[in-house]
């Protein structure tokens, strides 16, 4: 029997979360395959429609990563991320997805032991929940999942 | 010359595109010289039997208003798409869903537990429930049509050609398109029959929006008395008018209540993520707590920002998945 | 020479002119003779279970989608449940401008019904073909100045629930305590100026009802004999002095020969009514609890209960207002009596409540409150549980909701007018149809009049059918990753079945 392996969209900033995930692998901290990066200039870049995309495309986890409240490269871009993925999640578990399949995480460039951490812990919860199936009735149950 | 032969259909509907149809007043009468209304069950006595008989793009123009519900609904929708020659989804119900579409928030045996069983008046104790097939008390076999589990919004099932959202939209927006498309000057196939652009351009109180706008809280109704001139937003009002495409005139900020939407998306198809990012945009709050106490304000964001778009959502309509080909896709 | 066989069920697929779906199925015996005849609702769309978790405050929009031709009733009755709701008292100001926004738009709906709807079948006949039996086919019969007069005339009143409302089709006006918009002068100039026009309109449809179908013997008999004729329970809104009110009150029941059986609080309806399930259509039977569902029949034995214009007047002492009593008083000599039985005296009580309408709109607008700004008592108690009652165009409109303290709707119970009025309907049309189809032949002229026991009704199976019942057959499509989809089959009767389909992919 096949263990289920998520997939799991992270994306992350240039300036921060992105750093964190160089200096994981510079200090050889493996982190899940099962996420796959897509490295922006900002988490404040990010739209909800990016991730609703995501999820919609296949994704059964996603995250969102940014710089530290007070560090983010553009003043204030992490703040608007902090307000419109606040009020996605409780969005999401309203459309019968799970709160746990999104992830808003702050990761410093130096924090390498971070980023494996947050990225290892996502692809466990989620491979918990199992695969997402997204139908048109978004009522939480009506969906056996593997 | 021969006249346009229309045909005007509901599918799960409360009749408001019908009544917006009426709404065109005496315009109805100058029509008559240009149009033949072939089926129009609300105003109009010709039968299903009656369309099964048109010949294949025998009806010129079809509107069809109201969501997919049933499998009645849908076979009406194949039928008429077979008989037409040119379709458009009138109304919210039919572009995106509309207000039917939030059953979509719901399960199918909660539904039937709250009507037939739960209710204090419903009176039952042997736990009846309507059947596809079944029959009267005095022996009579009868049918109802099947029930979906997903409220669908039109182009789920057929190919539609043009759209016109609106919960309703008015009758002066009806006769307009009208108007252009028996004149023949239509934009591509498969536009919406409005420009792309957002309720605010045509809102009176947009000058009251200050360049940079901020909201500390967005506050319920129940708790403010809203000022009749001011933008709502700026008054940390949600007004859904920011995602939402212009073409009604704004009417509902004439009536000094927020817009709720009804227009459908603009710039995109899912309305509900696009609202999220403006609202995201606006907040003041930097920590934690001053986030989610501004946040509380919005007591309920799906059925806020999805509330006549939910079968568009990204997060959830039936995309894929067992479906028959659609009517009419090349 | 082979003989065609005897058809034993005709159906009459969609019925039209009139807001909904429906169909009705006529079940004839061997000898072509009609057995049973039934009115079945076949769409429906959930309302009571898809407002649970949606704010207080945003239920008057949304509940107005239950109908778009009377969206303002199901706006008002659910601005007077979250009044309850919230146990707060609307302004004076605020109850003024309901109650004028109110009675135009019964004035309007009800005009519609009479002059596109319902009225075709008289002015046009039932015999016309069917091409002419509609709105168009009536400016014809009585000419385009008369047509364009009334077209005209009803859409100014539209226009002016614009003003007042935002919006005709889905108004935006009611709050817990009171009213989003404040009136102004020139507003109220516009109404004084419209009512009178409104008033007229009226009078002269007493008038065009009184030559085109009363005088017509024909049609007179049809009014008065037996075919469409119904003894049931009767109910509606009164006010104090037992006047019919289209906004508040009480509720009132009368029986067969008018006298009270019930007169009860908004807040007790689920005392008086209840509502049965037949497993053959998706609407509800709603009846009198203490009498109890007796099956599709009337009588005093018989729950059954009817609402709506011809109702409102059995169960009313009087008029509200002189021009419209005085119509009333004509309409009960005609009919030898208060209590009314004949199913097509809708029609006419339909034009008494339309001059009703518009003398009201005429007094209220005097009263001084009117132009006040305090449109709104902001003093709203924790909310927890309310019902509120108006009388639509089609009858008795209850609402009932629950919710928890932050006002968010836990539970939602709505009775709706035209769903009271749909055993009768189904009577009706049985008793019409063992009238007028004979050897199982039924040409388009008799189907018709099989539908205009219906019609008179005024009938609004949006509002009916807002439920949505179960145990339907559910096609459940299972995507797992990876793996073939999977589609079972729940069949009406519970059981599940695999559908073979072919595999997604991942």
């Amino acid at each position: 029997m096949s263990v289920f392996e998520p997939d799991i969209v992270a994306f992350v900033c240039n300036w921060c979360s992105y750093g964190g995930a160089d200096s994981a692998g510079g200090l050889k901290l493996a982190y899940p395959a099962n996420v796959r990066l897509v490295r922006v200039m900002c988490s404040g870049r990010i739209d909800p429609e990016h991730v609703a995309t995501a999820f919609r495309e296949g994704a059964d986890g996603v995250m969102v990563m940014g710089c530290h409240p007070g560090d983010c490269h553009y003043r204030n871009g992490n703040h608007k991320a902090l307000r419109r993925f606040r009020l996605f999640e409780r969005m999401l578990v309203q459309m019968g997805i799970e709160a746990e399949r999104f992830a808003l995480e702050w990761v410093a460039a130096g924090e390498g032991k971070k980023f494996q951490e947050v990225t290892t812990a996502m692809t466990e919860r989620v491979r918990l929940l199992g695969p997402l199936a997204i139908h048109g009735n978004v009522s939480p149950k009506e969906v056996t999942h593997g | 010359m021969a006249k346009v032969k229309v045909a005007i259909y509901w599918c799960s509907s409360c009749g408001g595109c019908d009544e917006a149809i009426v709404d065109m007043g005496t315009r109805i009468l100058a029509l008559r010289e240009l149009v033949d209304f072939v089926f129009w069950p609300c105003a109009m006595d010709p039968k299903y039997s009656d369309v099964e008989a048109m010949q294949d793009g025998g009806i010129d123009l079809c509107l069809i208003n109201g969501a997919i519900r049933t499998s009645e609904q849908e076979t009406m929708a194949r039928l008429l798409r077979r008989k037409s020659k040119l379709l458009v989804a009138l109304g919210s119900c039919a572009c995106s869903g509309g207000i039917p579409a939030l059953a979509n928030l719901k399960s199918l045996p909660g539904i039937l537990e709250r009507c037939y069983l739960k209710n204090p008046t419903v009176v039952n104790p042997e736990g009846t429930l309507p059947q596809l097939e079944s029959h009267t008390a005095d022996g009579y076999p009868m049918e109802l049509p099947a029930l979906y589990e997903t409220v669908l919004q039109l182009d789920d099932v057929i190919e539609v050609d043009y759209y016109l959202p609106g919960c309703s939209p008015s009758g002066d927006m009806i006769a307009t398109a009208l108007m252009s498309i028996l004149e023949g000057k239509l934009p591509p196939k498969g536009s919406v029959l409005l420009p792309d652009i957002a309720l605010c351009a045509s809102c009176r109180r947009n000058a009251t929006k200050p360049v940079q706008l901020t909201i500390k809280e967005f506050k319920r109704l129940i708790h403010v008395q809203a000022d009749p001139d001011q933008c709502f937003l700026n008054q940390g009002i949600l007004c859904m008018g920011p995602a939402t495409r212009d073409g009604c005139g704004a009417p509902c900020i004439e009536g000094n209540m927020p817009c709720t939407g009804c227009m459908g998306p603009v710039g995109g198809k899912d309305q509900g993520v696009r609202m999220l990012s403006a609202v995201g945009g606006i907040l003041e709050g930097v920590s934690e707590e001053e986030v989610s106490t501004a946040l509380d304000g919005i007591a309920d964001p799906a059925g806020t920002f999805y509330r006549y778009s939910m079968s568009s959502s990204l997060l959830g309509s039936r995309r894929e998945g067992n479906q028959a080909p659609k009517e009419g896709a090349p | 020479m082979s003989i065609a066989p005897m058809p034993r069920k005709i159906s009459i697929d969609p019925i039209t002119r009139l807001e909904g779906h429906g169909k009705i199925e006529i079940f004839l015996d061997e000898a072509g003779e009609v057995d049973k005849a039934y009115l079945q609702l076949p769409d429906l769309r959930g309302f009571e279970k898809f407002v649970e978790g949606r704010p207080a405050e945003e239920l008057p929009q949304i509940v107005s989608r239950v109908c778009g031709v009377c969206p303002g009733a199901q706006h008002m009755a659910s601005t007077k449940a979250l009044d309850a709701l919230f146990q707060v008292e609307p302004t004076v100001t605020a109850r003024l401008i309901r109650e004028v926004y109110y009675n135009l738009h019964v004035f309007e709906d009800h005009l519609l019904h009479f002059w596109f709807l319902g009225g075709p079948d008289f002015f046009v006949g039932p015999g016309a073909p069917k091409e002419a039996r509609n709105l168009l086919g009536m400016v014809d019969k009585v000419g385009v100045e008369t047509g364009r007069r009334v077209i005209e005339t009803r859409k100014r009143a539209r226009d002016l629930i614009e003003v007042i409302a935002g919006r005709a089709v889905h108004p935006v006006l009611g709050l817990p305590g009171g009213v989003s918009k404040r009136m102004t002068p020139a507003i109220r100039d516009d109404l004084r100026a419209y009512a009178k026009e409104a008033i007229e309109l009226a009078l002269f449809s007493l008038e065009a009802f009184d030559r085109l179908v009363w005088q017509v013997p024909e049609y007179r008999e049809l009014f008065l004999g037996d075919v469409y004729r119904c003894e049931s329970y009767y109910m509606g809104m009164v006010d104090a002095q037992g006047r019919s009110d289209l906004y508040d009150g009480k509720v009132r029941v009368v029986d067969q020969q008018g006298r009270e059986v019930d007169l009860f609080e908004p807040a007790d309806y689920a005392k008086v009514i209840a509502e049965h399930v037949e497993p053959w259509t998706y609407v509800k039977f709603p009846y009198l609890r203490k009498i109890g569902w007796k099956g599709l029949t009337d009588g005093p034995e018989s729950g059954m209960y009817r609402v709506a214009p011809s109702a409102r007047l059995n169960v009313s002492r009087a008029m509200s207002t002189p021009l419209a009593q005085r119509a009333r008083e004509v309409y009960e000599k005609a009919f030898g009596g208060t209590t009314v039985h004949s199913v097509l005296a809708n029609h006419w009580a339909r034009l008494i409540e339309v001059l009703n309408c518009a003398e009201r709109v005429q007094e209220l607008v005097e009263h001084e409150a009117f132009l006040s700004p305090e449109i709104r008592n902001m003093n709203l108690n924790t909310p927890k549980e309310g019902v509120g009652i108006v009388e639509a165009p089609r009858g008795t409109l209850i609402h009932h909701y629950t919710s928890d303290a932050s006002g968010i709707i836990t539970s939602a119970n709505m009775i709706v007018a035209s769903m009271a009025n749909v055993a009768a309907m189904s009577m009706n049309i049985q008793s019409a149809a063992k009238a007028f189809i004979h050897g199982g032949k039924a040409d388009d002229e008799l189907l018709n009049r099989v539908e205009m026991a219906f019609r008179t009704y005024d009938p609004c199976l949006s509002c009916a059918t807002h439920n949505l019942p179960g145990k339907m057959p559910l096609q459940i499509d299972l995507h797992r990753k990876g793996q073939a989809s999977r589609s079972l089959l729940r069949s009406g009767d519970g059981t599940m079945s695999e559908i073979q389909t072919p595999s997604q992919g991942a």
